[in-house]
């Protein structure tokens, strides 16, 4: 009988460079996905510090705003920081999930999942349509493409008025709807990510694991509350 | 007890399988599911049919060669045991049983429920080992090792290598595997030497089988009969890491 051969899977090859060979590692791609990931988390919830003070009224939001603008090339400094992370995540998690699907070419006829969640096993799609609604944000919101009219907004002091525009955006039911769809499946995915970020950094052991995962869920929907609340208020008149 | 069985049937490595209908009937309650298996088999040569092939060695849960996926579960429902510890007791009468092979790119169909996972093998001789002298062997207290420490390597080194974990993974990934063996022999004292060079192999050869990256689905700890923790992936991680730097700091 022929001897039973390990079945071709495409090759993978590992650079002399220590560096390169670490990302092409699957553990080596983990820790860049976790990092990246880390920065993300911080800017989510960096941004909803921000959104939140829409609370305290038209001239704190409108001064954070000025704030941020005044920054300057310090400003594009972090906004390409953050894209390159973004980036980054994006492609690793892409290249990942490829030879994960190679790995597993058959899947079982009944699935019997014991441990894993919706959210874990859903990460590559919850990520990629929220890479999508980060696309319309931004277009909405930060480049002004789609509604040019946010352009005029200016409040008495001269200011770019993001008061009035996110009230203006969210009074529309289907743009709100929208975003709220957009951060359930941001909040998914940060429902699994928190905890995983620990665990491929090494942090985890199994006497925080419980507190980790669990707080890691509880967080994530901390910050959907948080982001959701805005146009659930102006929806409900009570922030106008 | 009667059970309705859809076992996957397949001729060889290269070529299609399917599931194929069986009934087995009057089943001791207290039969494993490979004795359940015995009887079925049994009653296929008396009718001059082909017999079911399946994996099993020692048959009490220590050599990790029996492998099924039981109803979608790698060795089937319950905790900490291996396929020929489940006992038919644990089914309902008349239930249907899918039973399948280990899926993975990297363990091949042999024939029908058998899987070749050598695999396992090529890792450990890409790292699994340590350097020692031979000749008389040395004074077992030698080496003091602390009793945590000794647990946890202990713990790790319950491994019995029978792949459930890259079976339940849904990336077929075999990080459980592997930092079982990496843990157990970089937690201990003789296992030092090698403990950078050691994880860098492992891994690459890991990831050169074609095996897939864990996604913290913890799967595999759900259904190792060693009840090998996912924390020592975590472990595995940050060795790797470590490792790594080491080995760039060096060369580059
Ligand atoms: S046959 Fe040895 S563990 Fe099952």
């Amino acid at each position: 009988m022929p001897a039973v051969t390990v079945s071709p899977v495409p090759a993978r090859r590992f650079s002399p460079n220590p560096l390169v060979a670490f990302y092409q590692s699957s553990i080596g791609k983990k820790w860049v996905v976790a990092l990246t990931g880390i920065v993300l988390i911080v800017y989510v919830l960096g941004h909803l510090a921000g959104n939140l003070q829409i609370y305290l009224g038209q001239d704190r939001i409108n001064n954070y705003a000025e704030f941020l603008h005044n920054l300057g090339p310090l400003l594009w400094l972090i906004r390409l920081f953050l894209l390159a992370c973004f980036v980054i995540h994006i492609v690793a998690t892409i290249q990942l999930t490829i030879q994960n699907r190679q790995a597993k070419p058959q899947k079982y006829a009944v699935p019997g999942y014991q441990a894993s969640t919706p959210a874990s096993r859903t990460m590559i799609v919850s990520g990629l349509i929220v890479l999508c609604f980060v696309i319309y944000h931004l277009l909405q919101f930060t480049l002004e493409l789609t509604h040019p009219g946010y352009r005029h907004l200016h409040d008495s002091l001269g200011r770019h008025d993001v008061y009035h525009m996110m009230i203006i955006a969210f009074r529309h039911l289907f743009i709100s709807l929208f975003y709220v769809l957009g951060l359930f499946l941001l909040c998914t995915h940060l429902s699994h990510g928190f905890a995983s970020v620990t665990q491929t950094l090494g942090i985890n052991n199994r006497k925080i694991a419980r507190v980790i995962s669990a707080g890691g869920v509880t967080l994530a929907w901390l910050v959907f509350l948080g982001y959701v609340s805005i146009p659930l208020t102006i929806l409900l008149g009570l922030v106008r | 007890m009667n059970f309705k069985l859809k076992v996957w049937r397949q001729k060889g490595p290269n070529v299609a399988g399917q599931f194929v209908d069986y009934e087995a009937r009057d089943i001791p309650a207290d039969a494993s599911f490979l004795e359940m298996l015995d009887i079925v088999n049994e009653g296929l040569i008396k009718r001059n049919e082909d017999q079911i092939a399946f994996d099993s060695d020692c048959r009490e849960g220590i050599c990790g060669m029996c492998s099924l996926v039981i109803n979608g579960i790698a060795h089937g429902p319950g905790k900490a045991k291996t396929s020929c510890q489940l006992y038919m007791r644990r089914f309902k009468d008349g239930d249907t049983i899918w039973v399948e092979p280990f899926r993975a790119i990297t363990f091949p169909v042999v024939r029908d429920l058998c899987t070749n996972r050598s695999a396992l093998d090529r890792m450990i001789e890409a790292g699994g080992y340590i350097t020692a002298r031979t000749g008389s062997a040395p004074e077992a207290n030698s080496i003091p090792i602390g009793k945590v420490v000794a647990d946890l390597a202990m713990e790790a080194a319950a491994c019995i290598g029978c792949g459930a974990c890259v079976a339940a993974c849904p990336n077929s990934s075999a990080m459980l595997f592997v930092s079982a063996k990496v843990s157990h022999l970089g937690l201990l004292p003789q296992g030092q030497p090698e403990r950078t060079s050691r994880v860098v192999s492992m891994v690459r050869k890991m990831d050169e089988l074609g095996f897939g990256n864990c996604t913290n689905h913890y799967e595999c700890e759900a259904v190792c009969p060693s009840e090998i923790s996912a924390s020592f992936i975590s472990r595995l991680n940050r060795d790797y890491a470590r490792a790594a730097t080491r080995q760039a700091a060096v060369l580059v």
